[in-house]
Order: structure tokens, then C-alpha cells, then sequence
């Protein structure tokens, strides 16, 4: 029997003074995970955007449970966007995007 | 019980205060709790003391740290002679076989150290962990590297580290994890760095240990060397004086 996927919700901060649009977010952290993982190890992820404000620096990703910790490398590994320096952080991860949201506001 | 996370290398421009105070305050808010910073020779005590201030107000313990790095066995000898009881934690930068080997077997020696874009250069291989072991110095990956280096010159280092975190396992050698950065922007939270450890197959508890556990093990055992009433391992001064 196929079994249900659990999934994780990622809440994600951008350190840098540039904006940048969802479209380039999304490039740079599928590069990212491309370059340590590969088509297949990305395939594996289910990564989605969810929730995006560019002048808030704030993203909200869904992936797979299994894939937290190689997204979370990926992530690590960003270093640019569209060319410009930036850091990306994992503020909190929750199983829903309630419980995200409630932690965040903690 | 909620643990603590420390980065042994921070390695901020001291010339640039504005950056130190930022990179310092970042690391507070990244959830480090205790941070090492190298202080070259020339520095003065009063820049240490700011230093140390600083890391106060910030709520971080502060810990002295020296990275050597010689070109023969016998300047890492007088080094460690003149300076083990200045620093809290010594750090060696091994560029040759013959100083891998004596930093590994000195007990002096705190912390190995490998250059990271020479791969042959590194030479942590099961003669140089079993010296470790028996000398107690941990084995020290920088995370810098992983984040910076691009292509197949990642690829041959994270294969390299796979390699040497197997023979550091299996020998039992401590392996710290540091950032090894000087850019605020390269700066990443404790999580992220034990994820990036898992690049080079470094289970998640030994990973989150190396940026824990490991680290503080170092530096507590390390200040109690350093207290002037320590005399060896489990035995200290408890009171001078006549009547003793």
C-alpha cells in the first residue's frame, strides 16, 4: 500500500539588503540542490513554494519529511542570488502551516 | 536539556571593529553561546580585553585561540613552549607531514587542522588518528570551504572529509565542526552546519555533537589546566597557607 507523505514546512529568512523576486528564490535553491544532489535527490524532496514576500525577505517551503536535513544543506550552501551575496537561515520547522505560523509569532 | 552550540573559529578582521562587533552579534543571534576567536601575537591585551567585553554583552563565552602554523616540528615545539599557557585552545595548521605528526602526538596540541583546497596536503590518515587519539586532540573541519568552493573541487574535498570523518570515527578521535569564516554572510546557525556535515556522511547526533558536545569537552578541560590550582587530572589546591 502506498504510504502517505508526511510532509515538513520550512520557514526561511533572506539575509541580504537586495530583493529578489520568488522566481529567483526558487532558481537559487534548486541550483543549490541540484549541484549536492543531483536530478534524483532533488526529485526526492517535493520542495514547493508556499508563501513568498520579497519585503519581508520571508519564504515558506513545503518538502518531503525524509529531505529536511538535505534541504537544510542546501540551503546552507546558498551563497548568491541572482548574483548578489546573500544568506539564507531556517527560522522554524512545523508539520503544518498553523503550527509554523504559531511558533514564528512566539 | 537545551544545548549549547559553539563555533572554535571565528575569524573576524580584528583591524575592522565595526565588522568584529557585527560578526559577534550575529553569532548571539545565530544561537552560539560560546566562540573562539584566533588573536594573532601582535594583538594587545587591551583589544583582548575589548574582545572579551564584547562577547559579554552579548551573552557569549569568550575563548582565546591561536592557530599555529609551522614549517617544522621543531618550531611547532618552541611555540607550543611559549604559548600553551596563554591560550585556551591551540590550533595547528598542518602543511607537512612531519608537523601533522608531531602536533598529533603533542599533547599540547589542541586542535589538527588541514588545508583545505591542498589535497595533498591533507594528511589525516589512520597512523596520524591513532597519535591523535592517544594524545587527545580533536580533529577540526572547517565548513567555509563547503559553502565556498564550487565543483569538483567540492566534490574532492567533501570525498576527502568522508574519508577522514570514517578514520576519526573509528579511532575515536573528537571531531569539531567550525565555520571558519570571516564574512558575516557565510555565517550559518548550528543546525545548518551539522546539516552541511552530513555531506560527508557525518551521522546527525555526531554532528550536532561536534558542535556541542565536543567543543565545550575541549574548552572545560583546557580552563582547568589553565587554573593556577590545578596539578593534574583530578587533583587541584583546595588552600595554601601555614595551616595546611
Amino acid at each position: 500500500m502506498l504510504k502517505k507523505e508526511r510532509r515538513r514546512y520550512l520557514a526561511l529568512k533572506i539575509d541580504s539588503t537586495e530583493t529578489f523576486s520568488s522566481g529567483e528564490f526558487m532558481n537559487a535553491l534548486w541550483n543549490a540542490l541540484l549541484k549536492l544532489y543531483g536530478e534524483y535527490g532533488a526529485s526526492k524532496t517535493g520542495l514547493a513554494l508556499i508563501d513568498y514576500d520579497a519585503e519581508k525577505r520571508f519564504a515558506l517551503i513545503r518538502v518531503v519529511h525524509t529531505a529536511v536535513e538535505n534541504i537544510r544543506a542546501a540551503i546552507a550552501s546558498i551563497t548568491e542570488i541572482a548574483e548578489k551575496p546573500v544568506a539564507i537561515h531556517v527560522l522554524n520547522v512545523s508539520g503544518t502551516i498553523k503550527a509554523l505560523y504559531k511558533k514564528l509569532k512566539q | 536539556m537545551k544545548r549549547i552550540f559553539a563555533d572554535l573559529h571565528l575569524r573576524p578582521n580584528l583591524r575592522n571593529e565595526m565588522q568584529t562587533v557585527s560578526m559577534i552579534r550575529k553569532a548571539a543571534n545565530l544561537g552560539y553561546r560560546l566562540i573562539a576567536i584566533p588573536i594573532p601575537l601582535i594583538l594587545t591585551e587591551d583589544k583582548v580585553r575589548w574582545l572579551q567585553d564584547l562577547c559579554r554583552e552579548s551573552c557569549i563565552d569568550f575563548v582565546s585561540r591561536i592557530d599555529l602554523k609551522p614549517k617544522t616540528s621543531r618550531e611547532l615545539i618552541t611555540s607550543l613552549r611559549k604559548l600553551r599557557r596563554r591560550f585556551e585552545i591551540i590550533a595547528v595548521l598542518c602543511e607537512t607531514k612531519q608537523v601533522a605528526r608531531q602536533a598529533a602526538k603533542d599533547r599540547r596540541v589542541d586542535l589538527l587542522n588541514f588545508p583545505s583546497s591542498h589535497f595533498r596536503r591533507r594528511f589525516f590518515d589512520k597512523a596520524e588518528a591513532e597519535l591523535a587519539s592517544d594524545s587527545l586532540a580533536a580533529f577540526e573541519i572547517d565548513i567555509k570551504p563547503l559553502i565556498t568552493l564550487k565543483g569538483a573541487t567540492r566534490i574532492r574535498l567533501m570525498s576527502n572529509l568522508r574519508k577522514e570523518a570514517m578514520i576519526a570515527q573509528k579511532f575515536h578521535v573528537p571531531i569539531i565542526i567550525s565555520s571558519g569564516v570571516s564574512d558575516e554572510l557565510l555565517m550559518r546557525k548550528p543546525r545548518e552546519l551539522a546539516a552541511l556535515a552530513s555531506l560527508f556522511d557525518l551521522k546527525e547526533e555526531l554532528a550536532i555533537d561536534s558542535i556541542s558536545k565536543n567543543p565545550l569537552a575541549l574548552v572545560k578541560r583546557n580552563r582547568e589546566k589553565l587554573n593556577p590550582r590545578f596539578i593534574a587530572p583530578g587533583i587541584r589546591v583546595i588552600r595554601r597557607g601555614k595551616d595546611c
